[in-house]
């Protein structure tokens, strides 16, 4: 199949509660040694060699055979480019190697064709999609599949990859004209990026509902590195760039004194591109029963953006609007209501995201104005309001991954140091840039 | 600065035609009177796509602010840092604008200050709104 599939996106307020809640559940995940980047000559190391590996850790996860899948559905950007993308699309061409790694695929890039060419026993895949979007509306593409008998077994796989001296240089960033719709705000040297926007709504935010940038932002950010920092022996090397390689350890006083980027965001508000790769196993609830691990179920995805730019620059209300949108879809579709979660795993590509999502989603009760208000106490895994609780993307390197790890781990119970003190039969988590609405809702109960 | 210098476009030609006469155009519904920046195919208020150029006051406030230390663009590199303000219209605040204030020094701009707007010319003589902060 070669053109996107769109008719599964749950995107519209409206849709009532998905009809195949509870009909779904993931039974296993997998996930590479996350990397800073591919040395350029450890094979074993490139990005096909990690998928192999997160495949394999995966299936092994799940305790299912690579013979026993028939789905595949395989992100092929690495977002990584000039405006995103891949960093394969442009720059130096380089020698290849001999097959597999005879041209990008397999190298810096993955799809479903290489992967089922080069994964010992993946042969019995019916199911493999050309146009696969990025992992937070792959989740709600592969939870269809499955749940509308495209397939019964389903591998969803996501990698991540950055080149030095690519990741957001060159392209038309390099150009000194200002063409298309950004000539609207390259001129002022500026664009659609979402670190902007962020850094416009949340001080705004500041100026509106009091307290400072560093107040705000600098628990959440340390509250992160210290969840992503969290793990245990068998997770896989860790699952994250800082519990693998460091630095950790994050205070608030380095928070505040990093380097400005976009200020007043700085270094530390900005996720770490990374070299890695995600596998998730989803199947029938029916199936899932005689799996290895305790099933965690699906309840509703969504997918999607909210209309949230009135002018030049998304401003406070825009931003807010917008996940008000979003939170109203996700909650329609799972029957929830905010004090129904227990596990909340919001995106986190920039820190600036994160209290706007709390608030809009009115995570234990906080209402618009009031993260700064929760941030204040204890919102680490021990304490009473364990926010963001797998660390994100700040936390372990942009992955991103880690909302879903974390939250199946959480629901599971297998979270070991990092494993919540309050109940945790329900979860949200997402991979949203901005005013997204591919949000997941999963629960360790069908019903 | 070196401004980036823009490419109009069919859409886009009254108002940078406007700007290098020295006046700022926004687009205006006919149906509902709502005014919005950048032009749209149709209006975010009500959907009509009776959209038509009207000249702006060229008077707002300082709305917010950040400053570039470590951007994106080739042609700006050596600039940094430099503050880039959001500029709400005075007569219709859910329109904004950027601007780079010149001669406000970075990190010093004056969050909810009255501006008014200027005209820069950018490599090839394309006049580029601005906005300067009235004393």
């Amino acid at each position: 199949m070669t053109t996107r599939e769109t008719g599964w996106r749950r995107d519209r307020l409206g849709l009532r509660v998905w009809p195949h809640r509870g009909k779904v559940a993931i039974v296993g995940w997998g996930m590479s040694p996350v990397d800073r980047r591919w040395d350029g000559v450890s094979m074993d190391k490139t990005l096909g060699a990690y998928g192999i590996l997160a495949i394999q850790r995966c299936l092994e996860d799940a305790g299912v055979k690579a013979e026993d899948v028939d789905g595949l559905l395989v992100c092929p950007e690495t977002g990584a480019g000039a405006t995103g993308g891949s960093s394969a699309d442009w720059g130096p061409t380089r020698p290849y190697f001999a097959p597999p790694y005879d041209s990008e695929w397999g190298l810096s890039r993955l799809n479903a064709k290489w992967l089922t060419q080069n994964t010992p026993g993946l042969k019995n895949v019916k199911y493999a999609p050309e146009q696969v979007p990025a992992i937070g509306e792959e989740m709600g593409m592969a939870a269809e599949a499955v749940a509308t008998g495209r397939c019964k077994v389903a591998l969803l796989i996501y990698g991540m990859n950055n080149f030095e001296g690519r990741y957001r240089q060159g392209g038309q960033n390099e150009d000194d004209h200002a063409r298309g719709d950004r000539q609207w705000s390259a001129p002022w040297s500026t664009a659609d990026w979402l670190q902007l926007s962020g850094a416009v709504y949340v001080q705004q935010y500041c100026q509106k509902y009091g307290g400072t940038w560093e107040e705000l932002l600098g628990p959440i950010v340390v509250n992160q590195h210290r969840n992503g920092l969290l793990k245990q022996p068998s997770d896989y090397e860790g699952w994250g760039y800082y519990a693998k390689n460091g630095p950790s350890g994050l205070t608030y006083e380095e928070y505040v004194n990093a380097r400005p980027v976009i200020w007043p965001s700085r270094i530390w508000d900005c996720d770490r591109p990374c070299h890695s790769v995600g596998a998730f196993l989803f199947t029938t609830a029916e199936r899932a029963r005689d799996m290895r691990q305790k099933p965690v179920y699906v309840m509703n995805h969504n997918e999607g953006s909210a209309r949230a730019q009135r002018s030049s620059q998304q401003v406070l209300e825009d931003a807010e609007e917008g996940r008000a949108w979003v939170a109203k879809m996700v909650y329609e579709g799972s029957g929830w209501r905010p004090q129904d979660v227990d596990i909340f795993n919001p995106y986190d590509g920039y820190s600036m995201f994160l209290p706007l999502s709390l608030e809009a989603f009115q995570w234990h009760g906080v209402k618009k104005g009031e993260a700064k208000d929760l941030v204040k106490g204890d919102i680490s895994v021990k304490g009473p309001h364990p926010f963001s609780s797998g660390g994100g993307n700040l936390g372990n390197g942009r992955t991103r991954t880690a909302m879903y790890i974390d939250s199946i781990q959480q629901l599971r119970g297998t979270a070991g140091p990092r494993q919540v003190r309050v109940k945790a039969e329900t979860a949200i988590c997402a991979y949203a840039p901005g005013v997204a609405a591919s949000y997941i809702c999963l629960a360790n109960s069908p019903s | 600065m070196p401004k980036l210098i823009p490419v109009a476009d069919e859409q886009s030609k009254p108002f940078w035609d406007a700007a290098n006469e020295r006046r700022l155009l926004v687009h205006k519904c006919t149906a509902c009177n709502t005014l919005q920046f950048p032009p749209q195919p149709t209006c975010r208020d009500c959907g009509s796509a009776k959209l038509e150029w009207t000249q702006a006051s060229g008077r707002g406030h300082i709305l917010t602010y950040f400053v570039v230390h470590d951007g994106r663009f080739g042609r700006r590199m050596a600039d940094q840092p430099y503050n880039v303000a959001v500029i709400a219209l005075d007569e219709d605040p859910r329109v904004n604008f950027y601007a780079n204030l010149p001669g406000v020094p970075p990190h010093q701009v004056p969050v909810g200050a009255a501006v008014k707007v200027i005209f820069e010319e950018v490599e090839g003589g394309q006049l580029v709104p601005d906005w300067q902060v009235v004393r």
